[in-house]
C-alpha cells in the first residue's frame, strides 16, 4: 500500500488543485461555485439515477481508454481508439446482420470476437507501422481515426444501407434478440460489466505475468530489453492488438447495446475521452476503473449545469481540461523530495522504479 | 408519475436484493427532486417542456432556429422552459431526457435532432408513458410507434423556392451554388426547389452543388465555397447544421448569399438575399397552449408557409424591386395555398422526365419524401 501512497496523494491533490481552479472558473462566470459542485456531485453520484447515469458514460470509457493505456506501457502514445472502436462497430454491425436469426448467444459472441479482432487489427497496424517502418504512432493512429470514420460513412450510405432509412442513412437492425441487455432493473447495460472485466484482465496480464514485466521493460529501455533477448516487435503487435479490441469491443456494445444499427451516431467522441482517462489514470488498467467513472460522472453533470446554473455546455469540458493539465503538471512531482515528507526514507529508494508505474 | 410508478413497483415487490436497491434508488430520485423543490416550487403549475439540441445554442443554425423558438415560448409566465445543447445522438441522449422528467418534471420533451427518434425516442417514451415526446422530423407512423410520441416538421423548401426566385433574378453569373451535407431526401427536395425557383424566372439558371459528407463540416464548407466562387458562382446557399461558415465566405469573396435554418442577415451585411427559416417559435408556442388548455396532442404536425410553420428571411440591400416583387408573388400563392412546386413536366438532371406533364404532387405528398434524383439545372450527382 505504501508504495501506491505517492501516486494516490499526488492524484487526489492535483484533482484538489483542479477543483480550486475549477470553482474560480465558474465564479468568473457568474456561478456560486459550491452551488456548481454540489450539482456536479447530485447530478453525478447524489441518486441511484445519477448513479445510472454516470455509470452508463464511464462503460465505453473504461474500454477505449485501454487503447492508448496499453500502447503506452510500452513507450508508445496511441491515440487511435476512436477509429478502433468505429473499425470494431463497424464489424459488430456487419457480423450482427450476417448472422441474424441465429441464436443470440452465437450472436453476440460473434460480435464480440469480431469487433475485437477488427480494432485489434487497426491498433496492430499502427504499432506495425512504428515498429517497421519508424512511422510515428501518434500522427498514424490520428489519421487511422479519419480513415476508420470515412470508411464506416462510405459503407453506411452504400453498401449497408437499409434502404427504409431515408434521412439518417443506417444500416439494418442487428435485431431485437441479439442486443445486449440491462443489468437487473437498472438503466445500465452489460457493456458496463465488460468494461469491468476487459479492465481487470488487462491489468492482471500488464502487471501480474511475465509478458507484464517484459512490455513494462521494452517501455523503460527498448535497447536493454531488445539486449536481454526480448522479441520486442511481436510484443509492440500483441499490446497495440490488445488494446485495439479492447476499443473495438467499446464499439461492438455501443451498437448491441444502445443502436442497434450502424451509423454515424458511433462516432461520438468515446476514443477521444479515453485518452484522457488514459492519462489520469496513468496508464494502470485498473485505476482506469474510478477515472472512467469520475470523467463519467463530469459528463453527467454537465445536462443540470446547463439546466439550473445557465452554464454553458462547455463547462463540463472546462473542468475535464482543467484536471487533464493539472494531472499532467502533477507528473513532474512524483520522485520529488516534497513528497518525502509522507514516506520513509526506505521506500524512497524504490522511487526511480515507481517512475513506471 | 413518478409516485404512481413508485406505487406499480411495490406490487410486484419481492424479498430480493434487486428490488431493494432499486427501492433505495427511486427515495434517492424523489429525494432529488424534493432537493429541486424550492426552485420550482411557484412554478408547480406551470408547463415544463424540454428542449434538447445536438449542437451549440449559438450556431447561426439549426440549433439556433429551436433554441429561439424556445425562447419565444420561454416568455410566458404559465411556461417553464429548460434545455440541453451539444447533446449527442447517443445513450446520452436519453439519460438527457430522463434526467429532465425526473429532475425538473418535463411534461413535454423536444429531442430536435433527427438522430435522436430511433432508438433513443422511442426507447425513453415506452418507459415514461405520461409524458409527450414531439421529435422533429416527421417519423411518427401510427402503427409502429407509441402515442406519447409525436412529430413535427415544416415544408421549408417553400422558402427555398422563394429564396430561388430572388437569387435567380439576382445573379449575374447565372451560376449559382448549393453546399449540402449529405444526399438524403430532405435535402434533396431543398436543391431542386431552390433550382426550380430560379429556373422559374431566369432559364440560364445552373446550380453546382458539393456534398461535404456531414452536418458540421466547417473546413470542407469553406472549401467548397471559396471553390464555387473561383468558378463564377455569384449566389450561394447551403443545407448544413450551419450556414454560418458559407455565409460569411460568400460575403468576404465578395458574392450574394442566402440563408437557411435562422436569419443570417447580420452575418453578410452587404451580399445576404434572403433565406429560409423555421418558425418554431409559433410551433412551440401552439404545443404550450395545446398543453396549457390540456388538449389532445395531435402526433403529426406539418406545415409550410401558409401554416406559419416556416418563414423568409427578411430581404438584404442587395435584392432589387423586381426581384422583390416577383418573390412576393409567389409568396402570395404559397399563402393561399394555389401554389405547386411539384407539377410536371419536371426532368431530372440525366435527361429523363421524373413528374410527366400533367401531374402535380402537392407538398404533403409522400412521394416527395423518398426524392432521390436531381432537377435539370442541377449541376452534380446525388451519389457525390
Amino acid at each position: 500500500m505504501q508504495k501506491f501512497m505517492p501516486a494516490i496523494m499526488i492524484t487526489i491533490g492535483a484533482i484538489c488543485v483542479s477543483l480550486w481552479l475549477f470553482g474560480m472558473f465558474v465564479t468568473a462566470a457568474g456561478a456560486g461555485a459550491f452551488e456548481v459542485f454540489y450539482t456536479i456531485y447530485r447530478a453525478a453520484f447524489g441518486s441511484w439515477f445519477s448513479w445510472q447515469n454516470t455509470l452508463v458514460r464511464a462503460a465505453p470509457l473504461m474500454l477505449t481508454a485501454l487503447c492508448t493505456a496499453l500502447p503506452a506501457r510500452m513507450g508508445l502514445i496511441v491515440i487511435g481508439g476512436e477509429g478502433a472502436m468505429v473499425a470494431g462497430g463497424v464489424m459488430a454491425a456487419i457480423t450482427g446482420i450476417a448472422l441474424n436469426g441465429m441464436a443470440p448467444m452465437i450472436v453476440i459472441s460473434a460480435m464480440l470476437i469480431t469487433s475485437a479482432i477488427a480494432g485489434g487489427m487497426w491498433i496492430a497496424a499502427v504499432g506495425a507501422l512504428k515498429y517497421y517502418r519508424g512511422v510515428n504512432e501518434t500522427i498514424s493512429s490520428l489519421l487511422l481515426n479519419y480513415i476508420a470514420i470515412a470508411i464506416m460513412s462510405f459503407l453506411v450510405i452504400g453498401v449497408l444501407r437499409d434502404p427504409e432509412t431515408l434521412n439518417k442513412p443506417s444500416s439494418s437492425h442487428i435485431g431485437e434478440a441479439n442486443m445486449i441487455g440491462a443489468i437487473g432493473e437498472s438503466s445500465i447495460h452489460w457493456g458496463l460489466g465488460i468494461g469491468l472485466i476487459v479492465c481487470l484482465i488487462l491489468w492482471f496480464v500488464m502487471r501480474r505475468t511475465t509478458f507484464g514485466f517484459a512490455a513494462d521493460m521494452a517501455g523503460g529501455n527498448l535497447r536493454a530489453a531488445q539486449i536481454s533477448g526480448l522479441n520486442v516487435g511481436s510484443m509492440l503487435l500483441l499490446v497495440c492488438f490488445a488494446g485495439g479490441a479492447a476499443a473495438g469491443i467499446a464499439g461492438m456494445i455501443e451498437i448491441a447495446a444502445v443502436h442497434g444499427r450502424l451509423n454515424v451516431s458511433l462516432n461520438s467522441g468515446y476514443g477521444y475521452a479515453g485518452i484522457l482517462v488514459a492519462f489520469l489514470a496513468r496508464h494502470n488498467p485498473v485505476a482506469i476503473i474510478p477515472v472512467a467513472i469520475l470523467l463519467g460522472g463530469i459528463q453527467a453533470s454537465s445536462g443540470l449545469l446547463q439546466r439550473s446554473h445557465d452554464l454553458p455546455d462547455a463547462t463540463a469540458l472546462v473542468l475535464q481540461g482543467i484536471i487533464f493539465v493539472v494531472i499532467l503538471a502533477s507528473e513532474t512531482l512524483y520522485g520529488k523530495p516534497i513528497l518525502a515528507w509522507f514516506r520513509s526514507a526506505r521506500t524512497y529508494q524504490l522511487t526511480s522504479s515507481e517512475r513506471l508505474n | 408519475m413518478k409516485n404512481k410508478k413508485e406505487m406499480s413497483e411495490e406490487k410486484n415487490m419481492l424479498a430480493s436484493r434487486r428490488n431493494f436497491m432499486k427501492k433505495v434508488a427511486m427515495a434517492g430520485v424523489a429525494g432529488v427532486a424534493a432537493g429541486w423543490l424550492p426552485v420550482t416550487a411557484q412554478a408547480a403549475s406551470k408547463v415544463k417542456m424540454g428542449f434538447i439540441y445536438v449542437g451549440p445554442r449559438d450556431d447561426y443554425g439549426y440549433n439556433q432556429s429551436h433554441f429561439e423558438g424556445k425562447s419565444a415560448v420561454a416568455q410566458q409566465s404559465w411556461v417553464k422552459a429548460f434545455d440541453e445543447e451539444s447533446v449527442p445522438e447517443t445513450i446520452e441522449v436519453q439519460k438527457t431526457m430522463e434526467s429532465m422528467i425526473n429532475l425538473d418534471g418535463a411534461q413535454v420533451i423536444f429531442p430536435t435532432s433527427f438522430g435522436y427518434f430511433d432508438p433513443h425516442i422511442l426507447k425513453v417514451a415506452k418507459k415514461y408513458p405520461d409524458v409527450m415526446f414531439l421529435h422533429c422530423g416527421g417519423l411518427w407512423d401510427a402503427n409502429k410507434h407509441p402515442k406519447n410520441v409525436g412529430s413535427y416538421f415544416g415544408y421549408i423548401d417553400e422558402p427555398m423556392y422563394i429564396a430561388g426566385i430572388v437569387a435567380g433574378l439576382t445573379s449575374k453569373t447565372n451560376k449559382l451554388g448549393f453546399i449540402a451535407a449529405i444526399p438524403i431526401p430532405q435535402v434533396l427536395r431543398n436543391i431542386n426547389s431552390f433550382t426550380l425557383g430560379a429556373r422559374s424566372v431566369n432559364s440560364k439558371i445552373t446550380t453546382n452543388v458539393v456534398f461535404t459528407g456531414g452536418w458540421a463540416n466547417p473546413v470542407k464548407e469553406a472549401e467548397s465555397a471559396n471553390s464555387m466562387a473561383d468558378q463564377g458562382v455569384d449566389v450561394l446557399t447551403c443545407h448544413v447544421d450551419s450556414p454560418k461558415v458559407v455565409v460569411e465566405t460568400a460575403e468576404k469573396r465578395g458574392i450574394y448569399s442566402c440563408g437557411y435554418h435562422a436569419n443570417q442577415s447580420v452575418l453578410a451585411p452587404n451580399g445576404f438575399l434572403t433565406g429560409a427559416e423555421w418558425n418554431w417559435s409559433k410551433v412551440y408556442s401552439d404545443y404550450a397552449e395545446m398543453i396549457k388548455a390540456k388538449k389532445t396532442i395531435p402526433n403529426l404536425v406539418r406545415g409550410g408557409l401558409k401554416e406559419g410553420m416556416v418563414k423568409t428571411s427578411p430581404y438584404g440591400k442587395a435584392v432589387s424591386t423586381k426581384a422583390k416583387a416577383a418573390a412576393d408573388k409567389v409568396k402570395d400563392k404559397f399563402m393561399d395555398g394555389s401554389m405547386i412546386v411539384y407539377q410536371g413536366p419536371i426532368k431530372d438532371n440525366t435527361g429523363k422526365t421524373v413528374i410527366p406533364a400533367g401531374k402535380q404532387y402537392k407538398q404533403t405528398d409522400i412521394w416527395l419524401e423518398s426524392m432521390n434524383w436531381l432537377v435539370e439545372g442541377v449541376i452534380g450527382s446525388t451519389s457525390s
